[in-house]
C-alpha cells in the first residue's frame, strides 16, 4: 500500500495522527489528498493551529474552495429546480449536491463538479426539453456517443449550461441498464425525501438507506474505482450519521437486496469499517480475502499524486466494462471506440 | 519521482518532479539562489512524465501534469523540458492558486508603486517589463500579477521572464543576458531572462498598484483612456481564477479598477514603448 494513501486514510480517520509528521510526509499527504479530492475534507477536520503554517495556508485555501463550490452547487441545483418546477415531476438530487443541500456531514469539504439529478425515465424527454429552453446545451457532438448514451446509459448525454459553464447529468436510474444488477429506480424515487426550504422546495434526496446503496453502487458496480477513497469516505460519513436510527441496518439490508446490490453494499460497509473505522453491527464487519484487492486499488495513490499498481488498475478497468455490458456488446463498443481513435 | 527540485517564487512554493534529469537540472540552474518553499512544504506539484512507459527512452516526450492538469495539453520533446517545467508551473498556478486574484499581467515597481501591463501573447508586456527592469524598475513578474484579496497590493511572482522571438534580441540589445534559448517550440523561439538579484531578494515585498496599461506592440503610438468598467471586463478575461474566487475575486477586481487609472496604448517599437510608459508614469 502506498505510504501517502495510508497517511491520508489515517489523517481522515484520526486528525491527531498527523502530530509530528515531517515536511516530506506532509507534502505526500496533501498531494494524495488533492488527487483523491479529499483535501477539502481534510481542511474542515484539522485545527489550523495544530499544523505547520504552510499546511494551514494550503488547507485554508482548500476550505475556501470547498465553500465556494458549495455555493455554486446549491445555486446550480436552484437553477435546475426553476427550470423543472413547472413539469410537476419529482427531481431527486444525487451525490455531493444532495449531501450539501441536506446539510449532511458527507457534504463537508466536497469538491462538487457536476450536478447529478434523478428523474423518472418517462419524464426524460420533457426534462431535457425544459433544460434546453433554460440554457443547457449538449456537450457530445459525436453521433455514436449520443446514441450510445440514449440507448444504453442510465443518464442523458451530459448537458452544459451556456453561460454558467456547469454540467448537469440527468439520470433515470443509478446504474446502466446493461449492467448485471438492476436497481429499482421507481422505488428510489417513490421513497425519496423532500429537501427543506434551503433548496427552494420541489427537490428531494434519496432515503438514507438508498443513499448508501447508491454510493456503494457508484463505488463498486460502476467505473474502475478511480476516486474510490472519496466515495468510501462518503459511505463512512453516511453510516455514522444514519447508523443509529431505528432499524437503519435492517432497512439497508432490505434496500440493498431490493436494488440487486447486496454484495457491493456489504463490501462497502466492510471496507469503510476497515479503513475508516466506521462502527457497524455484528454481521456487517469482517475481512474476507477478496477484499484485499479492493484495498490495494483504493490505496494506490502515491505522494506525487500518481496511481500505482498498473496491473491492479487495469484489472479494475476491465472489470468495470465487464460489469457494465454483456461481452458481445463490449466487443462492439470497444471496436467502435478504437476505430474512431484512428480517424 | 526520480528527479525533483523545490523552490519558492513569491508566495508560491513549487515542487517539480521529472522522469528525466535534464528538465530538473535546467530548472535548478535557471532558478539558482531562489529560496525553498516555506516550511519545506510546497503549495503546488508539477510532474513531467512520459505519456507511455517506453517514451521515457524512445523519442522521449514530456507530458505535463501535477496537482491540476488540462486534458488536451500536448507533450513536448525532451529538448524543450525546461519549457515543459515552466508551463507546468504556470498551469498549476493558473488552475490551483486562490490566495490572490491572478491577472495575466506583467508587473514592475518604482517608488513603492506598481505598474501593471495586461495583454495577450505578442502585446509586448513581457518585453516591456524586462526592459523596464533593466532601466531601474523592480521586476515583479512577466506572467501573473498576484492581487491581494485583503488590500489590493500586488505581490511579486518573479519567475524568469519568457521572451519570444524578436524580444530576445531586443532585450540583448538593451544589455540583458538571455539564456537558455529554446528554438522551434510550439510558441516559436523562447529565451529565458533571469530576474536581477534585487527582484529575487525582495520577492516577498508587495506594493500597491498605481497604473494599469493595456499595451499593443506594433501599432502607431497612441494613448486612450479606458473606463473602469471596460478594464474590469477585460481583466475578468485575463484572470485564471476570477470565477473560482467568487465574491472575493469580484471585490478585489472592483477595487483595482476603481483605484488606478487604466490606459490602452499602442507603440511601434520597444524604444518608443519605453519612452511612452515613462511619460505616462510621470503623469499618473
Amino acid at each position: 500500500m502506498s505510504r501517502a494513501a495510508r497517511l491520508l486514510v489515517a489523517a481522515l480517520r484520526d486528525p491527531a495522527s498527523v502530530a509530528g509528521l515531517g515536511a516530506d510526509d506532509w507534502t505526500a499527504l496533501l498531494t494524495a489528498a488533492r488527487a483523491e479530492r479529499l483535501i477539502g475534507t481534510l481542511a474542515v477536520r484539522f485545527d489550523p493551529r495544530a499544523v505547520p503554517p504552510a499546511v494551514a495556508r494550503i488547507l485554508a485555501d482548500a476550505a475556501e474552495g470547498a465553500a465556494q463550490e458549495r455555493r455554486a452547487a446549491l445555486w446550480e441545483a436552484e437553477m435546475a429546480r426553476r427550470a423543472l418546477v413547472g413539469l410537476g415531476v419529482p427531481v431527486v438530487l444525487l451525490k455531493g449536491t444532495a449531501f450539501v443541500a441536506a446539510g449532511l456531514d458527507a457534504g463537508r469539504g466536497w469538491a462538487i463538479g457536476d450536478l447529478d439529478i434523478l428523474v423518472p425515465r418517462d419524464a426524460l424527454p420533457a426534462v431535457e426539453r425544459a433544460l434546453i429552453v433554460a440554457g443547457w446545451e449538449w456537450v457530445k457532438a459525436d453521433a455514436y456517443d449520443d446514441a450510445y448514451y440514449r440507448r444504453w446509459m442510465h443518464e442523458l448525454p451530459p448537458l452544459i449550461h451556456r453561460t454558467r459553464d456547469r454540467m448537469i447529468d440527468v439520470h433515470h436510474t443509478i446504474l446502466p441498464p446493461t449492467a448485471r444488477p438492476t436497481p429499482d429506480a421507481a422505488a428510489l424515487i417513490a421513497d425519496a425525501l423532500p429537501l427543506g426550504a434551503a433548496a427552494g422546495g420541489g427537490l428531494s434526496m434519496l432515503s438514507p438507506a438508498d443513499m448508501v446503496v447508491h454510493a456503494a453502487a457508484h463505488l463498486f458496480a460502476d467505473g474502475d474505482m478511480a476516486g474510490g477513497l472519496r466515495n468510501l469516505w462518503d459511505i463512512d460519513r453516511l453510516l455514522r450519521e444514519f447508523g443509529d436510527a431505528d432499524a437503519f441496518w435492517e432497512t439497508l439490508a432490505a434496500r440493498a437486496a431490493l436494488h440487486d446490490l447486496a454484495s457491493p453494499v456489504r463490501r462497502a460497509v466492510r471496507l469503510s469499517a476497515d479503513l475508516y473505522g466506521t462502527a457497524v453491527p455484528p454481521g456487517w464487519s469482517g475481512r474476507p480475502s477478496g477484499d484485499a484487492l479492493y484495498r490495494r486499488r483504493l490505496l494506490a495513490r502515491d505522494g506525487w499524486g500518481r496511481q500505482r499498481y498498473p496491473f491492479t488498475r487495469l484489472g479494475f478497468y476491465v472489470r468495470s466494462h465487464w460489469l457494465r455490458m454483456p461481452p458481445a456488446m463490449l466487443a462492439r463498443h470497444l471496436w467502435t471506440k478504437a476505430r474512431r481513435g484512428k480517424q | 519521482m526520480r528527479q525533483a527540485h523545490a523552490l519558492r517564487v513569491g508566495a508560491v512554493g513549487f515542487r517539480i518532479g521529472s522522469a528525466w534529469r535534464a528538465p530538473v537540472a535546467a530548472v535548478r540552474t535557471l532558478y539558482e539562489g531562489y529560496p525553498t518553499p516555506a516550511d519545506d512544504i510546497p503549495d503546488l506539484t508539477v510532474r513531467l512524465y512520459p505519456e507511455r512507459p517506453w517514451r521515457r527512452w524512445l523519442r522521449p516526450s514530456v507530458a505535463i501534469g501535477g496537482d491540476y492538469w488540462l486534458p488536451d495539453a500536448a507533450p513536448l520533446p525532451l529538448a524543450q523540458g525546461l519549457l515543459a517545467a515552466e508551463m507546468g508551473m504556470n498551469l498549476q498556478v493558473a488552475l490551483g492558486w486562490r490566495r490572490h486574484l491572478l491577472l495575466h499581467c506583467s508587473a514592475v515597481e518604482r517608488d513603492g508603486r506598481v505598474l501593471l501591463m495586461s495583454g495577450a501573447s505578442g502585446s509586448g508586456k513581457s518585453t516591456l517589463a524586462t526592459l523596464l527592469a533593466l532601466s531601474g524598475w523592480r521586476f515583479l513578474g512577466d506572467e501573473f500579477a498576484f492581487v491581494a484579496l485583503s488590500d489590493g497590493a500586488i505581490h511579486p511572482f518573479p519567475r524568469a521572464a519568457s521572451l519570444k522571438n524578436e524580444a530576445v534580441a531586443a532585450v540583448r540589445a538593451a544589455g540583458g543576458v538571455v539564456g537558455p534559448v529554446l528554438e522551434e517550440t510550439p510558441k516559436g523561439t523562447i529565451g529565458y531572462w533571469r530576474p536581477p538579484a534585487d527582484a529575487i531578494a525582495r520577492m516577498a515585498e508587495p506594493a500597491p498598484p498605481r497604473l494599469l496599461l493595456f499595451p499593443r506592440f506594433g501599432e502607431a503610438a497612441r494613448v486612450e483612456a479606458m473606463a473602469p468598467s471596460e478594464a474590469f471586463v477585460r481583466l475578468t478575461q485575463a484572470s485564471t481564477n476570477y470565477v473560482a474566487l467568487g465574491e472575493a475575486g469580484f471585490s478585489a477586481l472592483s477595487r483595482l479598477v476603481q483605484s488606478v487609472p487604466a490606459l490602452s496604448i499602442g507603440y511601434p517599437d520597444s524604444g518608443a514603448g519605453l519612452a511612452l510608459v515613462e511619460r505616462l508614469w510621470g503623469e499618473a
